[in-house]
């Protein structure tokens, strides 16, 4: 155990490395913004006074030099603090905060089901390859690849719910149902249905066609044909010899994928009106709310450095060789 | 490397062939949108809520009596244009970074593949939507977003194609030999490495005008210009009562992203035979 304890803090130093680098990017972004972050702070806050501006840019310390400005924002950062939102008279964190679960429901759901299914289609293609049902799976494949998935949201939801009534077209739950325990969790988990299909179907499509070619690439290895002259049986073969060595390429591509998955969110959040930080991040940009912009931007991207510790621990699952090999 | 063989190679992929006709089409149709729809496509141009298939609008109006058609001919012309200065632009960060960390390896290389893990960590799409709204929408800030979120899997390409061409021999005679490095990378390993490169960027092409065109969906989009993305977005809260204004500009996106992949696929054929052939 003691190599995965090694290849854990490893990534975690890599990790912490990354999000300094993100930290200081989100650093100059604000800097770089169009006009002096004091007047626009003043213009937000609905005062454009000049003596105003000029307390503002005391308090904040706008008017230090940069260095000393990046220290202090990055100690800011450190302790939680993600700035203040003028516009929404919040502090940053406790916006994003309330938005944090329902995006982590949505994401995470997504990422788990794009991926069994995506593996369980591409089994099911390598299998029968050269059939018809080889072939559906491609071209669906190649279809999903090629479709926006906010348009495929709208798609989806004008054909299951405003067409045929199945399910709800938006929201995290029915409003004013007052539902508790049980009944509640149903009417959150219908209320998901759609957006969870929407946000997998494109990563299911790729991670299908990876599987696909892997387990086709895999099953012409000698160790495949030892296990079948040892008599072992087809499903056996399939599931324990090919796809286990299948599925690695699988996994990896699934951990860099992650951060296109949760940018996907805000798509898709925003079709399906999911409370989340998605639809937060669509509400920035309409407002020009720069601070709830960049408080998303470092969150997202912590979101996307734990979805690739996740991906890291399927991987030793999957391939106990990692812990001796690294 | 285009010849008859690359040709035959190309032909062979019949999903291929069918792609470049439609792109082809696209093409056209952005060539002649002016032609065939005279006038601004922010125009009214009919009553407003026209069904397809009324009179004067084959693909029906929007909310504000805008044509439709107009839109999509006038937006395959912003997609298109966005889609190939992106890639460019993709292509010069990453092949430069690429060919600089595969030539020099060690520290140089170290430090480039750092700075791409941190770009490829970074939740590309929000990096997209934080760059434009900070920089405000336009053709330029677009385009630059687009680029900026890219370039890392082509940089990791052009690296892996530069790290095993460069201790060919071809390669090592021109060192003996005495050429510059920048003569060695341009001349020698550049044309060598160009038909990975090729595909990938076709493939590009395609991921950057759905960026674009969810960007604009967002209505992060350049406010003078029609796009697709745009005319779903402005359409999807009146979806109930009008399905077709978010239906055509969503098929025209995915008619031209399938087309770009099935050309980029079909390429990979014609250009990595070996490749294609061990495929299975």
């Amino acid at each position: 155990m003691l190599g995965f304890a090694q290849l854990f803090a490893s990534r975690l130093v890599k990790a912490l490395a990354i999000l300094i680098a993100i930290v200081v990017m989100n650093f100059f972004l604000v800097h770089a913004a169009p006009g002096d972050p004091a007047m626009v702070m003043a213009g937000e806050a609905g005062a454009a006074d000049e003596k105003f501006v000029e307390q503002l840019r005391q308090q904040f310390g706008l008017d230090r030099p940069l260095h000393e400005q990046l220290a202090t924002y990055v100690g800011k950062i450190a302790q939680g603090d993600l700035g203040f939102s003028y516009r929404q008279q919040r502090p940053v964190w406790d916006i994003l905060a309330e938005r944090l679960p329902a995006t982590l429901i949505l994401t995470l759901t997504a990422f788990l089901l794009a991926l069994a299914a995506g593996v369980a289609l591409g089994t099911l293609a390598a299998i029968t390859v050269g059939t018809w049902a080889d072939s559906a799976i491609t071209v669906v494949a190649l279809l999903a690849y090629a479709t926006p998935i906010y348009w495929i949201g709208l798609m989806l939801s004008l054909l299951f719910s405003i067409q045929l009534g199945w399910l709800p077209a938006f929201g995290y739950e029915t409003i004013g149902a007052g539902y508790t325990g049980l009944a509640h969790a149903a009417d959150v988990a219908q209320h998901l249905i759609l957006p969870v299909i929407t946000l997998a179907l494109f990563y299911m499509a790729g991670y299908a066609r990876l599987t696909r070619a892997s387990m086709l690439e895999v099953r012409g290895q000698d160790f495949v044909k030892t296990a079948k002259a040892k008599g072992l049986s087809q499903s056996h073969i399939v599931t324990r010899h090919v796809l286990r060595n299948a599925i690695l390429p699988v996994i990896t591509v699934a951990g860099i994928q992650a951060g296109q998955l949760v940018g996907g969110s805000i798509l898709i959040e925003t079709v399906f009106a999911w409370p989340g930080i998605g639809r937060l991040a669509f509400e920035a940009v309409l407002q020009r709310d720069y601070q709830v912009l960049l408080g998303i931007f470092l969150v997202t991207s912590v979101m996307v450095i734990l979805f690739n510790i996740l991906t890291d621990i399927l991987y030793g699952i999957v391939d106990p060789r990692i812990q001796a090999a690294r | 490397m285009i010849n008859a063989d690359f040709w035959k190679a190309f032909a062979r992929n019949k999903g291929a062939v069918f792609g470049l006709v439609i792109l082809a089409g696209i093409l056209v149709l952005a060539a002649f949108a002016s032609v065939l729809f005279p006038g601004d496509p922010w125009d009214m141009a009919t009553a407003p809520f026209q069904p397809p298939l009324s009179d004067g609008s084959p693909l029906g109006s929007d909310m504000l009596g805008r044509d439709i058609a107009a839109g999509i001919a006038h937006g395959a012309r912003v997609s298109l244009l966005i889609g190939l200065t992106s890639t460019a632009a993709a292509l010069a960060i990453g092949v430069t970074l690429g060919a600089l960390a595969g030539f020099h390896g060690g520290r140089v290389d170290d430090a480039i593949m750092r700075f791409t893990e941190l770009f490829q960590t970074i939740p590309n799409f929000v990096l997209a939507v934080v760059l434009v709204a900070i920089f405000t929408p336009s053709l330029t800030t677009i385009v630059a977003a687009i680029a900026i979120v890219s370039w890392p899997p082509l940089a990791r390409l052009a690296r892996a194609e530069f790290m095993s061409l460069r201790t060919r021999e071809f390669v090592q005679a021109a060192i003996t030999t005495g050429q510059s490095n920048s003569a060695i990378i341009l001349r020698q390993i550049l044309p060598n490495s160009l038909s990975p490169i090729i595909v990938s960027a076709s493939l590009m092409v395609a991921t950057a005008i759905l960026l674009e065109s969810s960007l604009s969906f967002l209505g992060l989009g350049d406010p003078n210009a029609m796009s697709w993305g745009y005319m779903i977005g402005a359409a999807r809260t009146v979806i109930r009562q009008a399905w077709w204004m978010s239906f055509f500009p969503g098929l025209a996106i995915v008619l031209t992203v399938l087309a770009l992949n099935l050309v980029g696929e079909g390429l990979n054929d014609a250009l990595n035979p070996k490749l294609a052939r061990s495929r299975g």
